[in-house]
């Protein structure tokens, strides 16, 4: 074996050896709830991102959509038709395949909305912990409103203001990027408070002080060095949130002020099948529905996992 | 405690200015008043005159002065939608809200509070794990989806009870009440229960959480080494001191609440104060919207003083500390 490959080798032996020796990864491998909801969160996931490839039918392309296969029942049920698995909706969209597109659409604005609110969240929570007194008081007086009012109420308060200002021609096709604004905005506070606590600690501590005294400016102390301390709880929380984001999104998609019918996401899909309940034809409402719990649900579980898992005290 | 009452007087006050504000702004300049309230074929000097009339081109901080007197007193200006005045809209739909949130609130707590207690003293039995299980669920189904699938289940399948509205009301001045009629009462259950399922699993959780911290306390322990009853020690000494941080909880709840009716007087076409929002929401209805965020502020100012004071009546230890 040659020096070079021998490294090489050595350094595979010392990355596995990092990892199974890692608390997190343990933890993970002996629960099995959280495998088996980060396995079908990643499957789930997979199959909306490659919904074009995976999906059996492209319900959003009108050449191969029939009127003629409208609101057919699952296919185990009389009437059914083999090649629709789980029915058709009113227009002949196979309501297998729009549960794929608009779960595509139900992750974006989810994971979007996760990022930018913790990207403001975070900035917030070190600016106010790190350099306190007043702007420290007012940064949080405003998160303090702003959390005694459920985060559901201000997303559809910022998508109503936001579809006061879009010009009514172009609301469709930022629909999107309104609801991540909206569902961003009202979730940025938990982490700004999170992090200010962990970095009103770490601010006292050693290796603060050290930076402070050989000269590096404050930016870089907070970013470089206390940031990735702080990291722990907000993955915590973004997960977490992820749940509460898709739900935000598939309520206000739901009640009309969210992504429109044309590229419907599952909260629109619930909407759209919500008029043919009383007709019967339950699956339109139905299975996305399902899909949409399933989702939430593992998410959560992945969360509450997370959460348990990064707490030593409940180790 | 008459200082500690006015200074969260204050803040109240300033919170109350700030969503104001916000509202104002709202109002002010997202879209133009003028063009919401006139017609196409209205002139420029009528609209002009319509300007000078409110006011709008007075400096903003009379402005500003002016909207918050007449919120004050009631006055939220027309609905561009519905032509009519926010405050006549707001009065015909608050009983509406105001019934179906406080019916859901009774039903989640004399429900979720021994829900709580029970999975926080019988930790490991299967019923806990079962409750818990359950919460984890309730948690993960939005509202709206519980309101659909008992639609589905009692009112198209089994067609128990009726799928939307209020049913027949009577009205008591000016009051409008579904308590006292069959269909009233029939329409209410679907409703409460989708709006009191999310409050409930939240209060069983937190309710569990919180006696199991108290269960821990050296109190408890000196209890149990004193010999005393075990359901003594649970229910006087115990749960008593878990219900002092569950009660702000609950106070946020009545607001959240109040959100979350939202969504449920959507899935049942409920004619409350919620659906008339998601509605001036769909049509840009700025005077609506700036009204409803108004009340609901002021209801959550409202309610957050109240607990604060309750707080201050119910742990001794708050008062020895303010003296």
């Amino acid at each position: 074996m040659s020096e070079v490959e021998a490294e090489i080798d050595g350094e595979l032996i010392g990355w596995r050896a990092r990892l199974a020796d890692n608390d997190l990864w343990h933890s993970f491998t002996h629960s099995p709830l959280a495998m088996i909801s980060a396995a079908f969160t990643v499957i789930f996931l997979l199959a909306a991102i490659f919904a074009n490839v995976v999906a059996p039918h492209n319900p959003f392309d009108l050449s191969q959509v029939n009127l003629m296969d409208s609101l057919l029942p699952p296919s185990w049920m009389d009437g059914g038709n083999a090649s629709y698995l789980l029915g058709t909706d009113d227009q002949g969209r196979d309501v297998f395949s729009t549960i794929l597109y608009g779960a595509r659409i139900s992750f974006l604005v989810g994971f979007l909305s996760v990022i930018f609110a913790s990207v403001i969240g975070i900035v917030v929570g070190l600016v106010a912990g790190y350099v306190g007194g007043f702007v420290d008081t007012v940064l949080m007086r405003i998160a303090d409103i702003q959390l005694s009012f459920p985060a559901i109420l201000i997303a559809l308060l910022i998508d109503g203001v936001l579809r006061g200002i879009v010009p009514r021609n172009d609301y469709d096709d930022l629909a999107i990027y309104v609801l991540v604004l909206a569902i961003g905005l009202s979730f940025w506070v938990q982490y700004a408070r999170t992090v200010r606590s962990s970095v009103m600690i770490e601010r006292t501590k050693e290796y603060v002080q050290a930076g402070q005294v050989i000269g590096l400016p404050g930016h870089t102390i907070l970013f470089r060095h206390i940031l990735p301390n702080v990291v722990g709880p907000v993955l915590v929380i973004a997960t977490i949130q992820l749940a509460l984001a898709i739900i935000t999104e598939a309520t206000l998609s739901f009640l009309g002020v969210g992504v429109p019918p044309t590229s419907p996401s599952l909260g629109t899909l619930i909407r759209i099948g919500n008029d043919y309940l009383f007709s019967g034809e339950w699956w339109i409402t139905i299975f996305p529905g399902v899909a949409l719990v399933l989702v939430v649900l593992a998410v959560n579980l992945l969360g509450d996992w997370l959460r348990d898992a990064l707490n030593p005290k409940l180790r | 405690m008459a200082f500690f009452i006015l200074k969260r007087l204050a803040q109240s006050i300033i919170v109350m200015l700030f969503v104001a504000l916000i509202a104002f702004t709202l109002f002010r300049y997202v879209g133009d008043p003028i063009n919401n309230m006139v017609g196409q074929d209205t002139t420029l000097a009528q609209r002009e005159a319509l300007k000078k009339k409110l006011g709008l081109d007075d400096p903003v901080v009379v402005q500003f002065a002016r909207f918050v007197d007449h919120a004050v007193h009631g006055d939220f200006g027309e609905s561009y939608r519905l032509r009519k005045p926010v405050s006549a809209l707001i009065e015909e739909r608050f009983p509406a809200t105001f019934e179906l949130s406080m019916t859901s609130a009774i039903m989640a707590l004399l429900i979720g509070i021994p829900m709580g207690v029970y999975t926080a003293l019988n930790r490991n039995g299967l019923l806990s794990r079962g409750f818990m299980t359950l919460s984890l669920i309730g948690i993960s189904l939005p509202t709206f989806l519980i309101g659909i699938l008992l639609i589905l289940v009692f009112g198209v399948v089994l067609r128990w009870l009726p799928t939307f509205g209020r049913g027949n009301v009577v009205h008591l001045g000016w009051w409008s009440t579904s308590f006292l009629t069959t269909s009233g009462l029939k329409s209410m259950i679907m409703p409460a229960i989708t709006l009191a399922i999310f409050q409930m699993t939240l209060i069983v959780r937190l309710v569990r959480a919180e006696m199991l911290e108290v269960l821990r306390t050296d109190y408890v322990k000196f209890a149990r080494a004193r010999g005393l009853r075990s359901s003594t020690i649970n229910f006087s000494i115990a749960l008593k001191n878990t219900l002092v941080p569950v009660m702000t909880i609950i106070g946020l709840q009545i607001g959240s609440i109040i959100a979350f009716a939202i969504i449920t007087e959507s899935v049942f076409q409920w004619p409350g104060m919620g659906l008339l929002f998601i509605q001036a929401i769909s049509n840009v209805d700025i005077p609506v919207m700036a009204a409803y965020l108004l009340l609901i502020a002021f209801i959550f100012v409202v309610i957050n003083l109240v607990v604060d004071i309750l707080y201050f009546v119910v742990d001794p230890r708050l008062r020895v500390q303010s003296r």
